[in-house]
């Protein structure tokens, strides 16, 4: 419209805008359907929860998280795996998955880098802890629990040596890259005599402490004690990775993810931020691998075949890249169908590819579809801005907020 | 120098050596090993780079593509009569058998890689799906193909099949090629020779470089892009499916459910060595890539080196020249 028309009344103006708005976000649905997608369908869960006051929403998480804790000691009957697989065993093994693909969702769903080799990094960090307490290193030997800061810092400094030359490339050399080297790494663990190969570490250590009548506490049979520890740590990291990706790294990752040369455009140092979410990611994928070590007392090269990754990254795509509960969910089902279900644990691999290309194909956003919230640094915040656009909204268009709100903010609300 | 260097390290002997004199020695029958490794390679990184240059996609399942074609290579002649012991038949039926086991490896892998497309990547394509979306498609169908195939034939390596006896044919600095490597190395030159003429010259083969320099404007101009997609997973395929029957004639027992995971890597490393998207890219990275991976594995004094060897290759490409030796993309490539 020309200047010449004078003032244009503001109604006029924004119904415009937001009809604009309509068709450019009908327009943008194809282009980025893995996020946009979740964000018409988003609906349920993510309405009921956001109705919530913060204390029922407080309530409902101690409620959730206390169930969590005692759930090796409750063993309820339909959801238990026994007899086929030890229950607290299992819970183990399950909180593992969660705390891996925590770490992987940092790498595919924040930043939207695909990196298919996570087990590489696992395997890093269980042969970190193993070299480092098991009676058949030749290494120095130090307390468990200072391995897991250690294999961590190993395993980030091989994220950060892998992501420089990939990650200044376009995304689907990570991919290819990142494969080859979960590979790699089991090779080497195969032909390097000092890696030991099928022969293995034996004894890997644990954390102290015993019980009354000496025997330790974290043994590698009794599940309950390493579960326990894994689901304190996958809280902490969730905290930690929540308050990342409210912040301007989380911001910078979620533009990276939904158009990177925009991105770079805006200011965004791409290359700086997709390395820190490699590093990260691969940080706590060898934070759960030096867990897993400490918790079967023996690594070998057996365990880290490629495969392993592919369910990984299967947990992340069914719980939904982007969602941290949603990865939480998706790890922990992974690791549950095959326990608890024996009679298909041989079909597992099968099924979870072909869950990957269904999963792709018609629901892309996975379970729990990412949030859309880039605003969302406390919801204070949010819902006094959200208060000021109504008082400000144009009457007769009482869902298409004024052309200056972002898809973010949009999003939040749908 | 490296034990005084970290000291924590426990013997030199127990990480990494390097038997030079080996390489001297072998220097020249590595060479042509490597080379028919590397035809096998080029082959098969065809295959990526054909779809890479056309639909900007890492086709993770052209392994399984190439597989399935191994199979149907082990099938066709075990079904033929050839066992692990050397044939008793004359040079003309031999070819003969072996060429109808190419035919049928070539249309195994075609088809496979068309159902592919069909299944997995065209309805992405049609709502137009960012590219996470399809990595992840490609590698589930990667997997589920893998893992269909290990289901039904068990984790072990089929019987080993022995085709003929490879017989010397001339010895160069005092190595011995022999009839197996020259079939193998000429055969794959003579269908990348004319897979190249075929994209500069035919018809479809301009359509195929005019979609990869430009979708839209191609359609545009009256090229059936689906058709040329189509097409393009079909010529990779069927490389693909000539690639398994010179792998399962050098590898007699490698015929495996998951040995096309790492000849994939290889191939692809290849493709990126010589330039993804160029056809003769794909020829040159794969004979260096059989090259370097074959000289690593001798001065490292394991075969699983070649692995090794060829990962590290494709990160220092990435690293250092990323658009590969020769570079050009496929749209770009003379007429």
């Amino acid at each position: 419209m020309s200047m010449t028309d004078g003032p244009t009344p503001l109604q006029t103006a924004a119904a415009a805008q937001a009809a604009e708005d309509r068709e450019a976000s009908s327009k943008a649905a194809g282009r980025s359907d893995l996020r946009q997608r979740g964000k018409r369908k988003s609906g349920y869960f993510s309405d009921r929860w956001h109705a919530l006051s913060r204390q029922q929403q407080w309530a409902f998480l101690v409620i959730v998280v206390v169930l969590a804790y005692l759930l090796p000691l409750l063993n309820p009957p339909i959801i238990t795996t026994e007899p086929g697989n030890n229950f607290a065993l299992a819970c183990f093994d399950m909180a593992r998955f969660a705390l891996i693909a925590v770490g992987l969702n940092v790498v595919v769903g924040y930043a939207g880098l695909l990196d298919l080799g996570y087990v590489a990094f696992f395997a890093v960090g269980s042969y970190c802890a193993a070299m480092l307490t098991s009676p058949d290193s030749p290494f120095l030997h130090i307390p468990y629990l200072w391995t897991i800061p250690v294999a961590m810092a190993v395993t980030m400094f091989f994220g950060v040596v892998l992501g420089v030359p990939t990650l200044r490339l376009r995304g689907d050399y990570l991919a290819i890259v990142t494969l080859g080297f979960g590979e790699i790494v089991r090779i080497l663990a195969t032909i390097i005599p000092a890696m030991k190969g099928q022969v293995g570490f034996q004894n890997v250590g644990h954390p102290p402490g015993t019980e009354a009548d000496g025997t330790p506490i974290f043994s590698n049979s009794n599940g309950v004690p390493w579960y326990w520890l894994t689901l304190t740590i996958i809280i902490i990291v969730t905290l930690l990775v929540g308050n990342l990706e409210r912040s301007r790294v989380g911001r910078a990752w979620i533009a990276i993810r939904e158009d990177e040369d925009a991105a770079e455009i805006m200011g965004v140092p791409t290359f700086k931020y997709k390395v820190w979410a490699f590093a990260i990611g691969a940080a706590i994928g060898g934070l759960s691998g030096a867990l897993f070590a400490g918790q079967v007392g023996f690594v070998n090269n057996q365990k880290f075949d490629v495969t392993t990754s592919i369910l990984f990254l299967a947990a992340v795509v069914l719980g939904g890249a982007g969602n941290k509960v949603g990865a939480i969910l998706g790890g922990a089902l992974v690791s549950y169908i095959p326990l608890r279900f024996t009679a298909i644990a041989e079909y597992k691999y099968l099924i979870f590819g072909i869950a990957l290309v269904l999963i792709m194909i018609f629901r892309s956003q996975g379970l729990l579809p990412a949030r859309q919230r880039l605003l969302a640094y406390g919801r204070t915040a949010f819902n006094k801005v959200a208060a000021r656009d109504t008082q400000t909204k144009d009457t007769d268009n009482p869902t298409a907020g004024p052309g200056t709100r972002t898809a973010g903010e949009r999003g939040a609300e749908a | 120098m490296l034990p005084s260097l970290v000291p924590l390290l426990p013997t030199e002997n127990d990480w990494i050596t390097f038997d030079i004199p080996s390489l001297a020695q072998n220097f020249w029958s590595a060479t042509f090993d490597g080379l028919t490794f590397g035809a096998i390679y080029a082959l098969v990184a065809l295959g990526y780079t054909l779809v890479y240059g056309v639909l900007n996609l890492i086709n993770f399942a052209h392994s399984e593509v190439f597989i399935v074609g191994c199979y149907a290579v082990f099938f066709t002649l075990s079904s033929l009569g050839f066992g692990p012991s050397v044939p008793r038949l004359d040079i003309w039926a031999i070819i003969l058998n072996l060429l109808l086991a190419l035919v049928l490896a070539m249309l195994a892998s075609a088809v496979t890689a068309f159902l592919l497309e069909r299944i997995a990547y065209k309805p992405l394509r049609q709502r137009n799906a960012p590219r996470l979306v399809f990595l992840i498609t490609a590698i589930g169908a990667s997997f589920t193909i893998q893992y269909l195939i290990y289901l039904w034939r068990g984790p072990s390596p089929e019987l080993a099949l022995t085709m003929f006896r490879p017989t010397p044919i001339f010895d160069v600095f005092g190595t011995i090629v022999d009839s197996q490597q020259l079939v193998i190395i000429i055969a794959a030159v003579i269908m990348m020779v004319g897979i190249d003429r075929f994209i500069s010259k035919s018809r479809t083969g301009r359509g195929i470089r005019a979609v990869a320099q430009d979708p839209d404007t191609a359609t545009l101009m009256g090229v059936n892009k689906e058709r040329i997609i189509i097409t393009t997973f079909i010529i990779g395929g069927l490389l693909a499916g000539a690639a398994a029957l010179f792998y399962v004639m050098k590898i007699p027992s490698g015929v495996q459910y998951s040995g096309g995971f790492v000849l994939g890597i290889k191939a692809f490393a290849a493709a990126v060595l010589g330039g993804i998207g160029n056809v003769r890219g794909a020829l040159l990275g794969g004979l260096l890539l059989g090259l370097i991976g074959n000289y690593g594995q001798i001065l490292l004094g394991n075969s699983q080196w070649t692995d090794v060897v060829a990962f590290v290759v494709l990160v220092l490409v990435l690293l250092l020249r990323p658009e590969g030796i020769l570079g050009t993309s496929l749209g770009r490539s003379k007429a």
